[in-house]
């Protein structure tokens, strides 16, 4: 028999339904030992309802779902013993103190005293808040819950880490200090699987990630992957008084994709300072222009739609 | 060996507890003070003094009858407070069952883990009220031991079925609703105060449906040594309210917590 290596996620037609709400609709996909996985997605894609159900905390409607090879179903406390989990909403013990958190986290997981209490220093060192050890919980900031949170799901030394929208309501720089840690454990070798709905995030973060709509999966690749095979290399902005509107519609022609957004007219392209200089050639005058990068949120956008999702 | 999942439950509480401990223990002695004192020199003398001996209630001092009830009532008020709020907060509020279920424990050993807390609270209550009767001569016993044993058992005929309902409710308000309408009445008529023969028939039997009336009768069999066979009959129905919570309680944690 051939060796076969299980993938550490493996799901097919996976599904979920509240009544007759369909949230996840028949997925497939795997992720593999090492790598950052990423679920892209607007709000109500149905990111955190897979992510929920690879927790092993919400029962798989169809379809099958294996992690780290086991069934979720009859495996559920096996699995999480080897998971750690960041949800989308802390759940820390605001009553208790940074450091207590961490102990009796870790004794959920019969981690012996004294390796929680060893453990629990060295994860307030790596998420910077050793300082914070002995203050109670419930006055902290955001970034500072959301960094204790992951200290707290890397008490059991997870092989696998679930992050549901880990940055989502934090500063810039909180955002900047999750996102090394983040980094630093994969070096490590620790996967990660997580959503986001920041295409900044998921550029700096994923190896890899699937673009959600709707409860099914509309796109898969590497970021660089994604932008190659769904958007141009670089995008041009151009923005036109009210009066020049019928400018703006007489260049479309220059390009294969344009977009007319509210405020501003983006055409996607492979070289944008020569597309510029086409637009000048026909005397249309743009307020102004720029020439920037295609982004994930380009293909993001493109492929979920602009029109807001709540 | 491993250490079974609610006692890894009852550690954390345990941690949390440490630092609210002083306040609760405060509170149960303080109130059964204030009750005795209330029951003891005043109702219970202006009682005790218009009544011969003889007509007396189960032939006892006021005081004597009425003390194993409020014991058992502290155990009821109790376990209400620690079913209601608390699960409400660890489901909804602080969230502190997501962060458990995202460890190996599962719904199952989080209803294992508040049946030990109702149990391990009520008996804190329990002991408590035990202490402050200790000291005067007409509740000191022996019994009081079975008393605490019994206000432990009223307490988990309350506290497990409210939690089990609390996991099924999103309306905290309701918990008032619960304070006015089915707490404090029980308190009153359930046979703490005075026997339930002195209520109109029909009132009396649903007082003889309650579980406090059931408790607050063991409690009162054991501190007066007057115990027989129908104590048989309170503990059953006692159980009966335990396990019926508790298989309850099986289904409305997972409905809420993972559905």
């Amino acid at each position: 028999m051939a060796p076969t290596t299980e993938p550490l996620i493996r799901a097919e037609k996976l599904s979920k339904r509240f009544g007759a709400f369909v949230a996840v609709d028949g997925i497939d996909f795997v992720v593999e030992r090492g790598e950052a996985f990423g679920f892209l997605g607007p709000n109500g894609a149905g990111k955190s309802s897979t992510m929920r159900m690879i927790g092993c905390v919400s029962p798989v409607s169809a379809g099958t779902l294996r992690i780290f090879g086991l069934d979720p179903a009859t495996d559920g406390t096996r699995i999480r013993g080897r998971l750690g989990v960041v949800p989308q909403q802390d759940s820390l013990d605001e009553e208790l103190t940074v450091y207590e958190n961490l102990v009796v986290y870790g004794r959920y997981f019969d981690l012996p005293r004294s390796v929680c209490r060893e453990r629990a220093y060295e994860l307030l060192d790596f998420v910077q808040l050793r300082d914070r050890a002995n203050s109670r919980v419930e006055p902290l900031s955001g970034g500072m819950k959301r960094r204790l949170t992951i200290a707290r799901s890397l008490m059991s030394e997870p092989e696998m880490l679930l992050l549901d929208e880990p940055t989502t309501g934090l500063d810039p720089q909180a955002r900047h200090l999750v996102w090394d840690r983040l980094y630093r454990l994969k070096q490590r070798g620790v996967t990660l699987v997580l959503t986001t709905h920041y295409m900044d995030e998921a550029e700096q973060l994923c190896d890899r990630l699937v673009i959600m709509d709707n409860g099914r999966i509309v796109a898969e690749g590497s970021p660089r992957q994604l932008i190659e095979r769904y958007i141009t290399r670089e995008v041009l902005e151009l923005r036109f008084s009210e009066a020049d509107e019928a400018d703006a519609a007489s260049i479309l022609d220059l390009v294969d994709r344009a977009e007319a957004l509210p405020d501003r007219l983006l055409l996607y392209t492979d070289d944008g300072e020569q597309t510029l200089e086409h637009v000048h050639a026909r005397n249309v005058r743009p307020l102004s222009a720029l020439v920037r990068r295609a982004t994930l949120e380009d293909v993001f956008l493109r492929l979920t739609g602009r029109s807001l999702v709540e | 060996m491993t250490t079974p999942m609610p006692l890894r439950i009852f550690e954390h509480q345990l941690v949390a507890y440490r630092r609210l401990w002083r306040g609760t223990v405060v509170v149960s002695f303080a109130q059964p003070v204030l009750f005795l004192l209330a029951f003891g020199v005043g109702i219970g003398a202006l009682i005790d003094e218009d009544v011969a001996a003889s007509r007396r209630i189960g032939d006892v001092p006021y005081l004597a009858f009425v003390a194993p009830g409020l014991l058992a009532s502290a155990c009821m008020v109790t376990a209400t407070v620690e079913s209601t709020w608390p699960v409400m907060s660890a489901i909804k509020w602080s969230r502190q069952y997501h962060g458990m279920l995202a460890s190996p424990l599962t719904s199952t050993d989080l209803v294992h883990g508040q049946v030990l807390w109702i149990a391990f609270r009520s008996m804190i209550t329990a002991v408590a009220v035990g202490l402050v009767l200790i000291f005067p001569d007409d509740t000191r016993s022996v019994g009081l031991f079975g008393s605490v044993l019994a206000g432990v058992l009223t307490g988990l005929a309350f506290g497990v079925p409210i939690t089990a309902w609390t996991a099924s409710v999103d309306r905290e308000n309701l918990f008032f609703g619960l304070q006015r309408f089915v707490v404090t009445p029980m308190y009153l008529f359930a046979g703490a105060m005075f026997p339930i023969s002195q209520l109109p028939r029909p009132f009396r039997a649903i007082a003889y449906v309650t579980p406090l009336y059931h408790g607050v009768e063991l409690s009162r069999g054991f501190a007066l040594g007057t115990i027989d066979s129908a104590a048989f009959v309170h503990v059953a129905v006692l159980s009966a309210f335990v396990v019926v919570g508790y298989l309850w309680a099986r289904r409305t944690y997972p409905r809420r917590l993972s559905p």
